[in-house]
């Protein structure tokens, strides 16, 4: 294995726990805005609050871990990236903003707020699919060259199905996540309401994540058909993928094994984000950058990978202990004692 | 919109959002410290008082960090979105202090997750105090990490460049550039000393207001005797900063001096305008420019003469200078003053008009934080990089950042409005007098 293909595969993995808690924490906040709404807080809110609570902060990191270190592995992106997106991405700062401390102020400030809530409930939903621009147009055909200047091309990008489709699907997706996580965590709180509620969600948003998940498939071939032919050579991870999505949405049908059901939304997403990734080899901006020729040179690579290693060595153990305080402490998650600030 | 523009709009963007996250940072990174020294003085003294301080402190602290974080992921992202170029260069050289300090930040938000979340959770107070040791730790360490990527903009190290490109690239000696230990250990430094004042300011409000309560009392005396300590390093350190800046970024120290010509024996110019290249109205002190550059009264400090005009900083950063100055020595003279008047129980420290000087003190050292970070930043210019890449060579070509900082500066309202407004609320339908009565109910305990 190369540094290159090292590099990127932390970072996609980065990237990938990143949708994975964000999509919980985004669609958490929409159903509790929703539920807000239309009176249902007092089914959903303790749940959502009880989990999330401890981990927003968590959450943030990843994202900011994702893009420091592709810079440092992938210096280039910089000049690529940072160029075209400033608009779509400082619209996803903003909601990122308006979200994160929102929700601190409804749940450290003034706890049950209905406008702080709906703000940040509305700002979450919408930060999946302003980042998720950043797929699409890594995919190419959005940017030209103009005297040496990547330019991206808006009307383009706006106009064309696969943008559409991508944002579809990373809304349905956050709540699809989301809920189905949301089920299993508060089934294990004993809270029947709640856990029928989420589990209706989950059902709900089934669908439109898998139809949007093929149809993007369906659209690359139009549009970049060297990445279609990739990920046909990936059909086995597609499919396992596949098979594990009638397993989650199964399992929530007969209301059983909703841990069982999770993990194997977990390994739904994962397939499909890893076989797109690898797929997406070696491009980072098709056609313009690979992860070869905008890797860092080899002192920076080593130091960052030394530096990621006794990194994690510092919050794996970490991380066990948070979970182990807040996601597997049987008595806090049903909410007996209330240790908060 | 034309080149010009993107780099102007990128300047005053990137200005807008730093001046913004550097208010919420300051606190972030020194009220866990004063929390974790409130948590073990009550530990030590076995006194319910401090350990109550430290969780109102924490309490409050979330909404600022909130606020710090969201802001602190924006400029994060900012800087590849206004400056690709810079960071595509700077990247291959700087990029590892940048990484170590998500780790930092990591960190930190996973311990203070727990911290906020186990109040009484456990019997014995010293396991919340380890959990606040993280917590402070992974806070300064942030700030350690990304004001060496600071000090390596100001002194770039570690590389050499042959044809155009970086070659004999060395992470380390990136890192540890010679505008590094001085840099982050003044940053550091005040950031203690600014937070610990800030809280003095809160504790002094209380105390005017009505509240005579020991708890503020406490709270008072405890803020004010650690910000007199870290206001007397932030003043050694700064002196320290002086010689360097004579050394190795001489045309920033004579912008901020106005030394116009190189010169032995050179005085120090406090205060004063500067009307068609002459100093006027000023305080002028003998030898000290000398002394502060170079431990020397008589040694020769280069002026601006020496630079072609095309590399001089504006001039204007010598007020800068003037402030951040002023009000460090202010706040070492006003906590000193508390301190011995305490000591020796002076009437003075508790009348009201000397209460309202510490009020006015928070914001003071917030004053002079920004002025301290305006002055190193508007003093580098030209330079993004000193010496290797101008400022204008490094912006964005995107015709959009004007429309881009017109969302921002609204997002930093809300955002500035938010939180005082949530800040105020929290303490005001929840006074400690209040708070003591229930966690004296709850106990059945001797608190009062």
């Amino acid at each position: 294995m190369t540094l290159e293909i090292l590099g990127i595969s932390v970072l996609w993995t980065f990237l990938f726990g990143y949708i994975l808690i964000g999509a919980i924490d985004f669609g958490a906040g929409f159903f509790n805005a929703y539920s807000l709404i239309t009176g249902r807080q007092r089914i959903l809110t303790n749940i959502i609050q009880r989990y999330l609570s401890p981990v927003w902060e968590v959450t943030n990191v990843f994202l900011v871990f994702f893009f420091v270190g592709i810079i440092g592995f992938f210096p280039k992106t910089a000049f690529y990236y940072g160029t075209t997106l400033l608009v779509p991405v400082s619209i996803g700062i903003i909601l990122l903003a308006i979200r994160g401390s929102y929700y601190a102020f409804e749940t450290y400030g003034a706890r049950g707020h209905k406008g702080y809530s709906f703000m940040y409930g509305l700002a979450g939903i919408l930060i999946p699919a302003s980042l998720s621009i950043v797929l699409t147009i890594s995919e190419g055909g959005f940017i030209d060259m103009v005297d040496g200047n990547p330019v991206l091309d808006y009307w383009r990008l706006f106009t064309s199905p696969l943008t559409w489709a991508i944002v579809v699907l990373s809304i349905a997706a956050t709540l699809y996540i989301s809920a189905v996580f949301l089920t299993w965590y508060a089934n294990k709180a004993h809270d029947t309401d709640a856990t029928n509620l989420l589990r209706k969600y989950a059902l709900i948003w089934a669908l439109p994540t898998i139809i949007t998940a093929g149809g993007i498939i369906f659209e690359l071939r139009n549009h970049n058909p060297e990445h279609y032919s990739h990920i046909q050579s990936f059909w086995p991870m597609f499919l396992l993928s596949f098979i594990m999505f009638v397993g989650t949405v199964w399992l929530l049908w007969k209301r059983s094994k909703y841990g069982l059901a999770f993990m194997l939304l977990v390994g739904q997403f994962a397939f499909a984000f890893f076989g797109y990734g690898a797929s997406h080899y070696p491009y980072l901006l098709y056609p313009y950058l690979t992860i070869y020729d905008s890797f860092t040179n080899p002192a920076m690579a080593i130091s960052l990978i030394v530096v990621f290693i006794m990194g994690l060595g510092l919050l794996i153990p970490s991380l066990y202990l948070l979970m182990r305080l807040f996601l597997f402490d049987k008595d806090y998650v049903r909410g007996k004692g209330d240790y908060h600030a | 919109m034309g080149n010009e523009e993107a780099v102007f709009f990128s300047r005053v963007l990137t200005e807008t959002t730093l001046s913004f996250h550097i208010i919420y940072a300051t606190i972030g990174v020194g009220v866990p410290l004063m929390i974790m020294i409130a948590q073990w003085v009550g530990i030590k003294k076995n006194d319910e008082h401090y350990i109550l301080l430290a969780r109102r402190w924490a309490r409050g602290f979330i909404i600022t960090v909130a606020v710090g974080v969201v802001t602190g992921t924006a400029i994060g992202l900012q800087l590849s979105l206004l400056w690709p170029n810079f960071m595509e260069l700077a990247g291959n050289v700087i990029a590892l202090p940048l990484f170590m300090e998500t780790f930092a930040f990591f960190f930190e938000a996973i311990f203070l997750g727990i911290y906020l979340y186990t109040w009484d959770r456990f019997e014995n107070q010293k396991k919340h105090f380890l959990l606040l040791i993280p917590v402070a730790i992974g806070a300064s360490f942030s700030a350690v990490f990304i004001t060496i990527v600071n000090a390596f903009m100001n002194a770039p190290r570690g590389f050499d460049i042959a044809n155009g490109e970086l070659i004999n690239i060395n992470p380390l000696l990136a890192m540890f550039n010679p505008a590094m230990p001085t840099k982050v250990a003044h940053v550091v430094v005040t950031a203690y000393m600014t937070a610990a004042f800030v809280l003095a300011a809160i504790a002094a409000f209380r105390l005017l207001k009505g509240s005579n309560h020991i708890y503020h009392k406490k709270a008072l005396y405890l803020t004010m005797k650690v910000g007199l300590v870290f206001a007397i390093a932030a003043a050694i350190i700064g002196d320290f900063s002086g010689k360097y800046l004579a050394e190795y970024q001489p045309e920033k120290l004579a912008a901020a001096e106005w030394h116009l010509e190189t010169s032995e024996n050179a005085p120090l110019i406090m205060y004063g305008i500067l009307k068609d290249g002459e100093v006027k109205y000023a305080i002028e002190i003998p030898f000290a420019l000398s002394f502060l550059a170079h431990s020397s009264f008589t040694q020769e400090v280069i002026g601006l003469d020496q630079f072609p005009e095309d590399e001089i900083p504006p001039l204007y950063i010598h007020y800068l200078f003037d402030i951040m100055i002023t009000i460090g020595v202010w706040m070492i003279l006003l906590s000193a003053v508390f301190w011995i008047g305490m000591k020796r129980s002076w009437k003075m420290v508790s009348t009201k008009w000397f209460r309202w000087l510490i009020v006015l003190g928070g914001p003071l050292s917030m004053i002079a934080i920004e002025a301290g970070w305006w002055l190193a930043e508007v003093g580098r210019q030209p330079w993004i990089l000193r010496g290797l890449m101008r400022t204008q060579d490094a912006a964005t070509t995107s015709g959009h950042v004007d429309t881009m900082l017109i969302l921002f500066c609204l997002l930093y309202l809300v955002l500035g409005i938010g939180s005082i407004v949530v800040l105020r609320k929290m303490f005001r339908n929840n006074p400690v007098e209040r708070e003591i009565e229930d966690r004296d109910s709850e106990k059945g305990g001797d608190l009062l």
